[in-house]
């Protein structure tokens, strides 16, 4: 260090005081600059706009196990949840200035006002968006530290944006790219650092031309709506006048380029303090986070608000030509998708790239004629392709790391807070834990570990009850907390800084990342389970989504019924389902439109398949269908189970809660079973589709009497007819009552359709019986042994439907008198009556015309009740 | 029908469009009324401005070029000459796809000019042939016949016999002309060549030249040649490129109208012109039902209804602005014809079905799903609704 040098830093940076250096935030062609012009004037000072809580955090910076690009997290120490954060990239001028000093052995040091402040002044706004946060978005480029979207948003619209109006002023329509043609890509900032080093003083010209425009800038505007920048700069400026005081005026300073003007206006000390003068305060903490270049882009929630990280990242390190470098890893990406890209390609979008840039009068090819480029010459202008170079290049799929040294995650703390309020120790010992969901803590419990289990922390697996209770309100977990899952919390915490905020976001996250449509179902079921209502438009978004392309029926009916159960969940939980309703009834109608199509010429395989999901479906229609109906199975179990009134009190309330969502959905619902069972009705009557899936299309309208007995007949005939191959006939029966679906009890009860079963199979030949054997024997097996045998008596009995089908009233099955014998009926009353738990003894309960009158083989399931009960 | 249009070539004032490949309209364009045409040349209706434009410009121009790209890129995005000349834009569309276009011709790469019907790909490179070489005529139709004597050259075969093989006996292609000459040659609907006789093309964009082996001669491209060809690449029976021709090709994509109400714009503006022509009666309250089948097109096109709320799946037709317009002209015919003259929505429903439903199994089903779950809910179109479930039945 030479005097003239300094004389000449006085000079370049205004006649007096400190270097300042004022920045892009997040600019590679500021971080450049800057490192040229800390090497150029070596200052004995760095200080660094960001919060001083973080001067103690700035060692790690040079750790080797950190890796940019990292955040700094500030957060409020018993409230996770109020946070802010400083992203930091590689090409981060705030992170070069960082690295030049603790290699230097210079003291770094942050000096924007604390965090305390900040993080309070964010709490006095809770309800409205915060209108500045530690340090609002930078007017001299995007911001720093960032707040939520909205805010940002909120925060852009008040005020002036000084870049905008600088870039307007040169005739360019976009800010970014008037700040790349200028700063970015001066030609000065592209070349090394040992070029500027050689006439030192161009390292200072693009600082200075800055900071005078920008006070032109203030000069004109004022602060601009940035109010408490006046507060943060009056810091800043104390902190400076401090470290002056050290050592004089061989200080360097980084900050946005907008603060220059202000750091170096004259006030009093006095004044600066009065600014300062009851700043409201909290108990702030400070950590460095691993960071993503995807956060850094403005599309994901702490963005930094730079659109192309990677490609800013590719601009830093690259040492020279970085266009033809650039052209030169897309094209390695697209090879690797298995496009044919040759380097003729490449050279042919590198002279494209660089006359674009001539036409449009830019100094360099920027990152939108590389793109232009990239997208005629290699993508064969298909923007399909060109997506993947975004995502994989223009943003990048860059991770930062952090040493395992750097103090705890605020998730970490939020969790302890939580378990000490749960009364849930973290145990190495593995235990039961069984909840009951009608308990608050329980509840909360069952929460946490959902959430916990979302953001893969498993510190509970859900298990099977030990006790019988299949209940909606029980739960049965095995708990163990073993050091993974530690360190699995710290991974999680780069999702958010309370449990709540963490799950959501990974929610959020992993719904979008989803392959496969039952995924996204799968996970709409856990958030509801995790009581996570913010994520769940955003899965419920997905869910649509993917269920609108989706082509495979299969997919939509796997899916239908968990998101059936999901609502039931929902519902038993007090969870407002609106959304998910009517995403079930839209799922309901594509499986509608899609399934008859999709039957159509399928093999034996997947015709069975397709059959679950027919049941499977007609299982979720009727759940959808019928809300009372649906609600009640479990209250009503639940009761007779544990005999406990408070299962009964709250399954009414819930209901009666759910009730007004119903009432709503009905309009879209009223209609679904209408239209499920004109679907069944296509299914079963055309012909293409496999006898299996006819069959039980058949059964199913039966059983919810859409159809009666004598067209079920008719379309039984028709499926047994002479002229069916006898395999499609089998698969018929097999539909038709095959199972456990109950077919042998209708069998039993319907002698025409006994009758009919029975025509067909002695009239198969000898040889397609064999051929047929198997698959009845499959259907019939499955039968119940009581069952099997009423029916082997009935068929044995001869068919019995010849003279009168319907009640084969005289002829008697063998053991049996013809008539009823009243008698000996009535004595079996009193015993009924027991067993029934009908306290009228006099059996008056089953005194019931059709009964009495009726002899006994009349079908109906009433009689089919007491002659089990009866044996 | 086979209509043409050209979307965004519509100019602001609201003249009529002078660019329908069979317009039965005359041009309005002031330069273009002298000329008893039905449709002049880009370089003839639009002689001043490319006048005034040369003359403005001061900018280097490639070898053999009338302008400077820039100027080029000017002449068809519009604009305000420094001496007060009002360029008109024959281009509405985004500025980045005419920049690369020109800068691509600059290059002297080839340039492939994609999208589906109606995209105004033809119109594009009429103009920017005439911007760059005053001649837009040095044109190659592609069909399913055309052979390699249209690409290459042919024979005059009076001349072949009476005196042998010599160049006086040679009829030269617009390709080899533009190549001798330096100029700009298009080819149109490359995609329908057969890709034999489109290869034919590789040696003349990569060798720029073409040998003449009959006469152990050749004809090599002079500086300022180009190429412009035009293809759809969403269309049955085309041929795809081969993949060495394709690399010889900087491809732009035409995009379809951006928003809704520019395309019902289009599309009434066309219906009215060919219902004009055709004498059919004009619709009062047709504009409700263009916009309904204008919306439907668009949110099958996208995979997403218009409010961008729900994903719907796409058929494999192209539903491209043209085929909007037929279906429109037919529904009005229906009307008038057979209805009372006023287009209703069962007037349409057929013709959207015929549209949508090219491959009968999996686009019933899209439209199908598209019915019930977009169309069924809709505010105010139940009587749509009823009419297409009538049709699809």
């Amino acid at each position: 260090m030479t005097a003239p040098d300094t004389s000449r830093i006085r000079r370049r940076a205004g006649g007096d005081g400190p270097l300042l250096l004022g920045v892009r935030h997040h600019g590679p062609g500021s971080a450049r600059s800057v490192r040229a012009a800390l090497e150029a004037a070596r200052p004995r000072t760095v200080l660094i706009e960001g919060p001083p809580e973080a001067d103690a955090l700035i060692a790690l910076a040079a750790d080797e196990d950190m890796r940019p690009p990292v955040a700094l997290l500030a957060h409020v120490v018993d409230e996770p949840g109020r946070s802010a954060f400083w992203p930091f990239a590689e090409f981060s001028p705030e992170w070069v200035a960082i690295q030049w000093a603790l290699e230097h052995d210079v003291p770094a040091r942050f000096i924007d006002l604390p965090a305390t402040h900040t993080l309070a002044w964010h709490g006095t706004q809770a309800g409205s968006p915060p209108p500045g946060p530690a340090a609002p978005p930078e007017p001299a480029g995007p911001p720093g530290p960032s707040e939520s979207p909205e805010a940002v948003a909120a925060e852009e619209a008040m005020r002036i944006d000084p870049l905008a109006v600088l870039a307007d002023a040169a005739g360019y329509d976009d800010p970014e790219r008037w700040w790349e043609d200028v700063i970015e890509h001066r030609p000065g900032g592209t070349s090394q650092a040992s070029k500027a080093l050689r006439g030192d003083g161009d390292a200072f010209a693009p600082f200075e031309a800055l900071a005078e425009a920008m006070g032109a800038l203030r000069d004109e505007y004022g602060p601009g709506g940035h109010d408490r920048d006046l507060i943060r700069e009056a810091y800043m400026r104390i902190q400076l006048r401090a470290a002056q005081r050290e050592v004089g005026d061989d200080v360097a300073v980084v900050c946005g380029a907008w603060h220059v003007p202000a750091l170096r206006q004259r006030t009093t000390v006095s004044a600066d303090r009065a600014l300062l003068k009851g700043l409201p305060k909290v108990k702030a903490d400070m950590t460095w986070v691993p960071w993503t270049h995807r956060r850094l882009s403005r599309t994901s929630g702490y963005g930094a608000g730079i659109e192309s990280p990677g490609w800013y990242g590719h601009l830093f390190s690259a040492p020279d030509r970085p266009v033809e470098r650039w052209m030169t890893r897309v094209a390695g990406l697209l090879r690797g998708e298995d496009r044919i890209v040759s380097s003729a390609h490449v050279i042919e979008a590198v002279r494209l790239a660089d006359t674009l840039a001539v036409m449009r009068g830019r100094p360099l090819p920027g990152l939108s004629e590389t793109t232009d480029a990239i997208r005629a010459v290699m993508c064969e202008g298909s923007d399909v392709p060109l997506a993947l170079v975004h995502d994989k290049l223009v943003v990048g799929d860059v991770l930062g790391e952090v040493p395992a040294s750097a103090p705890a995650v605020p998730l970490q703390r939020d969790l302890t807070q939580l378990q000490r309020r749960l009364r849930l120790k973290p145990e190495p010992l593995e235990r039961e834990l069984e909840l009951d969901l009608r308990k608050e803590t329980d509840a909360a419990r069952s929460t946490l570990l959902h959430r916990l289990r979302l953001l893969g922390v498993d510190w509970g697996e859900p298990a099977r009850p030990t006790r019988g209770s299949t209940g909606t309100f029980r739960e049965t977990w095995r708990l163990r907390w073993e050091p993974e899952v530690s360190v699995r919390v710290a991974e999680a915490g780069i999702w958010g800084t309370t449990v709540l905020a963490a799950a959501t976001a990974k929610a959020e996250s992993d719904a979008v990342a989803a392959e496969a449509l039952a995924d996204v179902t799968a996970l709409a079921e856990r958030c509801l389970l995790a009581e996570l209502p913010d994520a769940l438009p955003v899965v419920m978004r997905v869910l649509a989504d993917r269920a609108a392309l989706d082509t495979d029926v299969g997919h939509l009916a796997q899916a239908l019924p968990a998101l059936v159960r999901s609502l039931r969940y929902g519902d038993v939980r007090g969870t407002d389902t609106h959304a998910l309703a009517e995403v079930a009834a839209g799922l309901a109608e594509r499986v509608f439109v899609g399934l008859p199509p999709a039957c159509a010429s399928l093999d034996a395989d997947a015709a069975a398949e397709m059959r679950r999901h027919v049941d499977a479906v007609h299982g979720a229609v009727g759940l959808l269908d019928e809300p009372g109906a649906g609600e009640a199975p479990p209250g009503a179990a639940e009761t007779a189970h544990g005999g406990a009134e408070a299962a009964h009190g709250a399954a009414e309330a819930v209901s009666g809660g759910a009730e007004a969502v119903h009432a709503e959905a009905e309009a879209v619902r009223g209609g679904i079973r209408t239209r499920w069972h004109s679907v069944l009705r296509v299914l079963a009557g055309r012909d293409t589709v496999p006898g299996v899936i006819r069959g039980r299309s058949t059964r199913l309208l039966l059983d919810d009497a859409e159809l009666d007995g004598d067209e079920a007949g008719r379309l039984m005939g028709l499926a047994l007819s002479p002229g069916t191959p006898p395999a499609d006939a089998a698969a018929w029966i097999e539909g038709f009552v095959g199972g456990g679906s109950g077919g042998g009890m209708l069998l039993v009860h319907d002698e025409q359709l006994l009758a009919l079963v029975d025509a067909w199979l002695t009239g198969v030949s000898a040889e397609a019986f064999t051929d047929v054997l198997p698959l009845l024997r499959r259907t019939f097996s499955a039968y119940q042994p009581g069952v099997r045998r009423t029916l082997g008596e009935l068929v044995r009995r001869g068919p019995a439907g010849a003279s009168g089908p319907a009640h084969g009233g005289g002829a008697a099955p063998p053991g049996f008198a013809p008539e009823l014998d009243g008698l000996r009926a009535d004595a079996v009353l009193p015993v009924l009556s027991l067993l029934l738990g009908l306290d009228d003894p006099s059996g008056r309960g089953l005194d019931n015309p059709a009964q009495t009158a009726a002899p006994i083989p009349a079908p109906g399931h009433n009689d089919l009740a007491l002659a089990e009960a009866s044996r | 029908m086979s209509v043409s249009v050209e979307p965004t070539s519509v100019d602001p004032s609201g003249k009529a469009d002078p660019s329908g490949k069979q317009s039965a309209t005359a041009t309005t364009t002031a330069s273009a009324t002298a000329t008893e045409e039905l449709r002049p040349h880009a370089e003839t209706a639009f002689a001043d401005e490319l006048a005034a434009l040369a003359a403005q410009d001061d900018r280097p121009r490639p070898a053999r070029w009338r302008m400077s790209p820039w100027a080029v890129a000017t002449y068809l995005l519009g604009g305000t000459l420094a001496d007060g000349t009002v360029i008109t834009p024959k281009y509405v569309g985004p500025r980045r796809i005419v920049e690369v276009a020109v800068t691509t011709l600059a290059t002297d790469r080839a340039l492939l000019l994609l999208g589906v019907p109606g995209t105004a790909k033809t119109w594009v490179s009429e103009h920017l042939a005439a911007a760059i070489s005053g001649d837009s005529t040095l044109l190659v139709q592609g069909t399913a016949g055309t052979p390699e004597e249209a690409i290459r050259y042919g024979w005059n075969y009076a001349q072949l016999l009476a005196h042998g093989p010599s160049r006086d006996a040679l009829v030269p292609s617009p390709v080899m002309r533009a190549m001798a000459e330096g100029m700009t040659a298009r080819v149109e609907e490359l995609t329908r060549i057969p890709a034999d006789v489109q290869d034919t093309l590789i040696t003349i964009l990569s060798e720029k030249t073409l040998p003449i082996p009959e006469l152990g001669q050749e004809v090599q491209a002079v500086r300022g040649f180009n190429l412009i060809a035009t293809a759809n690449d969403r269309d049955r029976g085309v041929n795809d490129l081969s993949s060495a021709l394709r690399r010889r090709f900087n491809t732009v994509v035409l995009p379809l109208p951006e928003s809704a109400d520019a395309e019902v714009d289009i599309v009434a503006r066309r219906v009215d012109q060919i219902g004009r022509s055709l004498d059919l009666p004009s619709a009062p309250d047709g504009i409700d039902e263009i916009r309904r089948v204008v919306t439907v097109f668009r949110e099958l096109r996208d995979g997403v209804t218009a409010d961008g709320r729900t994903k719907v799946k796409s058929p494999s037709g192209t539903l491209s602005t043209a085929e909007a317009i037929s279906v429109v002209t037919n529904g009005l015919a229906l009307a008038a014809h057979f209805g009372d003259g006023v287009l209703r929505p069962s007037d349409v429903a057929a013709g959207i079905l015929g549209a949508v439903v090219r491959d009968p199994a999996a686009d019933r089903v899209i439209w199908q799903e598209y019915l019930e779950a977009v169309v069924r809910e809709r505010d105010g179109w139940k009587d749509f609704y009823r009419a297409c479930r009538e049709v699809s039945v």
